[in-house]
Protein backbone atom coordinates (compact mmCIF):
# COMPACT_ATOMS: atom_id res chain seq x y z
CA UNK A 1 0.00 0.00 0.00
CA UNK A 2 1.37 3.25 -1.04
CA UNK A 3 2.31 5.32 2.15
CA UNK A 4 0.36 8.60 0.72
CA UNK A 5 -2.98 6.04 0.76
CA UNK A 6 -2.70 6.10 4.69
CA UNK A 7 -3.58 9.81 4.95
CA UNK A 8 -6.80 8.66 3.60
CA UNK A 9 -9.08 8.55 6.99
CA UNK A 10 -11.34 5.54 6.28
CA UNK A 11 -8.06 3.63 5.26
CA UNK A 12 -6.36 4.86 8.65
CA UNK A 13 -9.34 3.77 10.39
CA UNK A 14 -8.82 0.21 8.83
CA UNK A 15 -5.33 0.52 9.53
CA UNK A 16 -5.08 1.17 13.36
CA UNK A 17 -8.20 -1.69 13.84
CA UNK A 18 -5.43 -3.91 12.79
CA UNK A 19 -2.31 -1.84 14.27
CA UNK A 20 -4.04 -0.83 17.85
CA UNK A 21 -4.15 -4.42 19.78
CA UNK A 22 -0.59 -5.56 18.67
CA UNK A 23 0.59 -1.69 19.63
CA UNK A 24 -1.41 -1.90 23.19
CA UNK A 25 -0.13 -5.78 23.80
CA UNK A 26 3.51 -3.99 23.19
CA UNK A 27 2.87 -1.26 25.45
CA UNK A 28 2.06 -3.74 28.04
CA UNK A 29 4.80 -6.35 27.57
CA UNK A 30 6.90 -3.37 27.66
CA UNK A 31 5.71 -1.92 30.79
CA UNK A 32 5.97 -4.85 32.72
CA UNK A 33 9.80 -5.68 31.96
CA UNK A 34 10.24 -1.85 32.49
CA UNK A 35 8.48 -2.27 35.87
CA UNK A 36 10.30 -5.35 37.06
CA UNK A 37 14.02 -4.05 35.74
CA UNK A 38 12.83 -0.70 37.85
CA UNK A 39 12.39 -2.29 40.60
CA UNK A 40 15.60 -4.79 41.09
CA UNK A 41 17.56 -1.33 39.62
CA UNK A 42 20.35 -0.49 42.44
CA UNK A 43 19.61 2.45 44.57
CA UNK A 44 21.93 5.52 43.78
CA UNK A 45 24.87 6.02 45.65
CA UNK A 46 23.86 9.01 46.35
CA UNK A 47 20.45 9.94 45.96
CA UNK A 48 19.24 6.10 47.50
CA UNK A 49 16.22 4.85 45.80
CA UNK A 50 14.69 8.34 45.15
CA UNK A 51 16.45 8.18 41.51
CA UNK A 52 13.86 5.55 41.05
CA UNK A 53 11.32 8.38 40.41
CA UNK A 54 13.55 8.84 37.06
CA UNK A 55 12.18 5.95 35.82
CA UNK A 56 8.89 7.58 35.32
CA UNK A 57 9.92 11.65 35.04
CA UNK A 58 12.73 11.38 31.91
CA UNK A 59 9.91 9.53 30.22
CA UNK A 60 7.37 11.75 31.04
CA UNK A 61 9.45 14.83 30.01
CA UNK A 62 10.97 13.12 26.69
CA UNK A 63 7.27 12.35 25.85
CA UNK A 64 5.54 16.39 27.00
CA UNK A 65 8.42 17.58 24.45
CA UNK A 66 7.91 14.76 21.35
CA UNK A 67 4.52 15.41 21.38
CA UNK A 68 5.15 19.12 20.42
CA UNK A 69 7.69 18.29 18.28
CA UNK A 70 5.16 15.66 16.72
CA UNK A 71 2.10 18.40 16.15
CA UNK A 72 4.54 20.98 14.50
CA UNK A 73 5.21 18.00 11.94
CA UNK A 74 1.61 18.20 12.15
CA UNK A 75 1.36 22.01 11.70
CA UNK A 76 3.40 21.94 8.51
CA UNK A 77 1.02 19.19 7.31
CA UNK A 78 -1.92 21.18 8.02
CA UNK A 79 0.10 24.71 6.64
CA UNK A 80 1.59 23.09 4.04
CA UNK A 81 -0.71 20.79 2.28
CA UNK A 82 -3.24 21.13 4.10
CA UNK A 83 -4.26 17.66 4.82
CA UNK A 84 -7.17 16.84 7.34
CA UNK A 85 -5.63 13.73 9.20
CA UNK A 86 -2.61 16.20 10.04
CA UNK A 87 -5.21 18.46 11.81
CA UNK A 88 -6.36 15.33 13.16
CA UNK A 89 -3.07 14.30 14.36
CA UNK A 90 -2.32 17.67 16.05
CA UNK A 91 -5.60 17.63 18.07
CA UNK A 92 -5.59 14.42 19.27
CA UNK A 93 -1.95 14.70 20.31
CA UNK A 94 -2.16 17.73 22.67
CA UNK A 95 -4.20 16.58 25.32
CA UNK A 96 -1.93 13.86 25.83
CA UNK A 97 1.03 16.17 25.70
CA UNK A 98 -0.07 18.37 28.36
CA UNK A 99 -0.83 15.01 30.90
CA UNK A 100 2.57 13.76 30.25
CA UNK A 101 3.91 17.25 30.97
CA UNK A 102 2.12 17.61 33.57
CA UNK A 103 3.41 14.08 34.95
CA UNK A 104 6.98 15.42 34.46
CA UNK A 105 5.84 18.27 36.61
CA UNK A 106 4.33 16.29 39.38
CA UNK A 107 6.95 13.81 39.16
CA UNK A 108 10.11 16.11 39.12
CA UNK A 109 8.76 18.04 42.30
CA UNK A 110 8.41 15.18 44.31
CA UNK A 111 11.87 14.39 42.96
CA UNK A 112 13.13 17.69 43.85
CA UNK A 113 11.62 18.36 47.33
CA UNK A 114 14.21 15.39 48.84
CA UNK A 115 17.06 16.68 46.67
CA UNK A 116 17.07 20.03 46.00
CA UNK A 117 15.02 20.83 49.45
CA UNK A 118 12.42 22.42 47.56
CA UNK A 119 9.40 21.49 45.13
CA UNK A 120 10.01 24.43 42.75
CA UNK A 121 12.85 26.94 42.09
CA UNK A 122 11.73 29.47 38.73
CA UNK A 123 15.11 28.12 37.20
CA UNK A 124 15.22 27.82 33.05
CA UNK A 125 14.71 24.28 32.72
CA UNK A 126 11.55 23.89 35.24
CA UNK A 127 10.07 27.47 34.36
CA UNK A 128 10.12 26.21 30.71
CA UNK A 129 8.56 22.92 31.12
CA UNK A 130 5.86 24.85 32.77
CA UNK A 131 5.57 27.05 29.84
CA UNK A 132 5.41 23.94 27.74
CA UNK A 133 2.25 23.22 29.88
CA UNK A 134 0.73 26.32 29.25
CA UNK A 135 1.11 26.47 26.03
CA UNK A 136 -0.42 22.90 25.46
CA UNK A 137 -3.22 24.13 27.75
CA UNK A 138 -3.29 27.21 25.19
CA UNK A 139 -3.77 24.70 22.31
CA UNK A 140 -6.69 22.23 23.83
CA UNK A 141 -8.42 26.02 24.64
CA UNK A 142 -7.73 27.09 20.83
CA UNK A 143 -9.58 24.09 19.52
CA UNK A 144 -12.52 24.00 21.41
CA UNK A 145 -12.75 28.06 20.77
CA UNK A 146 -13.66 27.52 17.35
CA UNK A 147 -15.95 25.52 15.70
CA UNK A 148 -14.91 25.36 12.29
CA UNK A 149 -12.47 22.26 12.49
CA UNK A 150 -9.98 23.47 9.13
CA UNK A 151 -10.13 26.93 10.19
CA UNK A 152 -9.26 25.65 13.58
CA UNK A 153 -6.45 23.92 12.69
CA UNK A 154 -4.58 26.14 10.59
CA UNK A 155 -4.65 28.86 13.84
CA UNK A 156 -3.92 25.98 16.32
CA UNK A 157 -0.78 25.47 13.36
CA UNK A 158 0.72 28.69 13.43
CA UNK A 159 0.63 29.06 17.55
CA UNK A 160 2.18 25.49 17.35
CA UNK A 161 5.16 26.11 15.10
CA UNK A 162 5.77 29.55 17.36
CA UNK A 163 5.50 27.40 20.38
CA UNK A 164 8.33 25.31 18.87
CA UNK A 165 10.72 27.37 19.98
CA UNK A 166 10.26 26.23 23.40
CA UNK A 167 11.31 23.06 22.57
CA UNK A 168 15.64 23.69 21.93
CA UNK A 169 15.03 26.20 24.89
CA UNK A 170 14.31 23.25 27.62
CA UNK A 171 16.61 21.06 26.12
CA UNK A 172 19.27 23.37 26.02
CA UNK A 173 18.24 25.41 29.05
CA UNK A 174 20.34 23.20 31.39
CA UNK A 175 24.06 24.33 29.57
CA UNK A 176 23.11 28.42 28.76
CA UNK A 177 21.53 29.05 32.27
CA UNK A 178 22.83 27.74 35.79
CA UNK A 179 19.66 25.83 37.22
CA UNK A 180 19.55 23.14 39.94
CA UNK A 181 18.13 20.76 37.54
CA UNK A 182 21.17 18.58 36.38
CA UNK A 183 22.51 18.66 32.93
CA UNK A 184 21.54 16.03 30.17
CA UNK A 185 22.83 12.38 31.38
CA UNK A 186 20.99 10.17 28.48
CA UNK A 187 21.14 12.16 25.16
CA UNK A 188 25.05 13.68 25.51
CA UNK A 189 27.58 13.61 22.46
CA UNK A 190 29.76 11.75 24.51
CA UNK A 191 27.61 9.15 25.52
CA UNK A 192 25.15 8.54 28.54
CA UNK A 193 26.53 9.28 31.73
CA UNK A 194 24.08 6.83 33.88
CA UNK A 195 25.46 3.21 34.99
CA UNK A 196 23.90 0.49 32.42
CA UNK A 197 22.43 -1.08 35.60
CA UNK A 198 20.36 2.06 35.72
CA UNK A 199 20.44 2.88 32.04
CA UNK A 200 18.80 0.08 30.94
CA UNK A 201 15.95 0.12 33.18
CA UNK A 202 15.78 3.46 32.52
CA UNK A 203 15.50 2.77 28.24
CA UNK A 204 12.87 0.45 28.53
CA UNK A 205 10.92 2.40 30.82
CA UNK A 206 11.09 4.88 27.69
CA UNK A 207 10.41 2.27 25.11
CA UNK A 208 7.74 2.02 27.79
CA UNK A 209 6.07 5.30 27.63
CA UNK A 210 6.55 5.71 23.86
CA UNK A 211 4.64 3.00 22.97
CA UNK A 212 1.79 3.83 25.45
CA UNK A 213 2.02 7.28 23.75
CA UNK A 214 1.93 6.07 20.16
CA UNK A 215 -1.16 3.91 21.24
CA UNK A 216 -3.33 6.65 23.09
CA UNK A 217 -2.49 8.86 19.90
CA UNK A 218 -3.60 6.40 17.18
CA UNK A 219 -6.51 5.76 19.48
CA UNK A 220 -7.58 9.47 19.97
CA UNK A 221 -7.02 10.12 16.10
CA UNK A 222 -9.70 7.59 15.97
CA UNK A 223 -11.94 9.26 18.08
CA UNK A 224 -11.35 12.38 16.48
CA UNK A 225 -12.04 11.26 12.85
CA UNK A 226 -15.65 9.83 14.49
CA UNK A 227 -16.43 13.26 15.52
CA UNK A 228 -15.79 14.92 12.46
CA UNK A 229 -18.22 12.58 11.43
CA UNK A 230 -20.45 13.15 13.71
CA UNK A 231 -20.73 16.46 13.69
CA UNK A 232 -21.20 16.23 9.54
CA UNK A 233 -23.88 14.00 10.20
CA UNK A 234 -25.41 16.47 12.74
CA UNK A 235 -25.51 19.15 9.87
CA UNK A 236 -26.70 17.21 7.46
CA UNK A 237 -29.79 16.49 9.51
CA UNK A 238 -29.77 20.22 11.09
CA UNK A 239 -30.14 20.84 6.92
CA UNK A 240 -32.85 18.51 6.50
CA UNK A 241 -34.61 19.61 8.72
CA UNK A 242 -33.95 23.56 7.80
CA UNK B 1 11.89 -3.30 48.97
CA UNK B 2 13.48 -0.50 51.29
CA UNK B 3 12.48 2.85 49.73
CA UNK B 4 14.37 4.63 52.16
CA UNK B 5 13.40 8.08 53.89
CA UNK B 6 12.04 9.53 51.25
CA UNK B 7 9.36 6.80 50.54
CA UNK B 8 6.07 8.77 50.54
CA UNK B 9 7.82 10.82 47.90
CA UNK B 10 8.37 7.65 45.30
CA UNK B 11 5.24 6.43 46.31
CA UNK B 12 3.27 9.31 45.57
CA UNK B 13 5.28 10.25 42.05
CA UNK B 14 4.37 6.67 40.96
CA UNK B 15 0.54 7.14 42.30
CA UNK B 16 0.14 10.17 40.59
CA UNK B 17 2.00 8.78 37.16
CA UNK B 18 -0.68 5.77 37.60
CA UNK B 19 -3.75 8.58 37.96
CA UNK B 20 -2.82 10.42 34.69
CA UNK B 21 -1.93 7.00 32.09
CA UNK B 22 -5.32 5.57 33.94
CA UNK B 23 -7.11 9.42 33.10
CA UNK B 24 -5.58 9.27 29.79
CA UNK B 25 -6.79 5.49 28.89
CA UNK B 26 -10.46 6.08 30.53
CA UNK B 27 -10.85 9.80 28.55
CA UNK B 28 -9.85 7.81 25.27
CA UNK B 29 -11.81 4.70 26.00
CA UNK B 30 -15.06 6.49 27.03
CA UNK B 31 -14.85 8.89 24.77
CA UNK B 32 -14.75 6.23 21.82
CA UNK B 33 -18.13 4.84 23.34
CA UNK B 34 -19.72 8.13 23.69
CA UNK B 35 -18.88 8.39 19.22
CA UNK B 36 -19.65 5.32 18.48
CA UNK B 37 -23.16 5.66 19.95
CA UNK B 38 -24.06 8.65 18.38
CA UNK B 39 -22.63 7.34 15.09
CA UNK B 40 -25.36 4.51 15.58
CA UNK B 41 -28.10 6.54 16.99
CA UNK B 42 -27.58 8.78 13.85
CA UNK B 43 -27.54 5.82 11.18
CA UNK B 44 -30.72 4.82 13.00
CA UNK B 45 -32.10 7.37 11.72
CA UNK B 46 -31.57 7.04 8.13
CA UNK B 47 -28.76 9.97 8.28
CA UNK B 48 -25.20 9.12 6.67
CA UNK B 49 -22.69 11.00 5.31
CA UNK B 50 -22.62 8.84 1.54
CA UNK B 51 -26.13 7.76 0.72
CA UNK B 52 -26.22 3.93 0.58
CA UNK B 53 -23.86 3.33 3.33
CA UNK B 54 -24.90 1.89 6.85
CA UNK B 55 -22.30 1.79 9.96
CA UNK B 56 -21.85 -1.63 8.70
CA UNK B 57 -20.21 -0.80 5.74
CA UNK B 58 -18.56 2.62 7.70
CA UNK B 59 -14.94 1.88 8.71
Amino acid sequence: MPVIDLANPSRFLALTDRILPWLAGAAAFAFALGITQAYIAPDDYQQGATAKIMFIHVPAAWLGTFCWVLMSAAALGTLVWRHPLADVAAKAAAPIGAAFTLMCLVTGMLWGRPMWGTYWVWDARLTSVLVLFLMYLGVIALWRTIEEPSRAARVVAVLTLVGAINIPIIKFSVDWWNTLHQPAAVLRLSGSSIHPAILVPLLISIAAFTLLFLTLHLAAMRNEIMRRRVRTMLMMQADARA
Amino acid sequence: MNLGPHAAFIVTAYAAAIGIVAGLIIWVVLDRRHLRRMLDELDAQGISRRPGRTSEERP
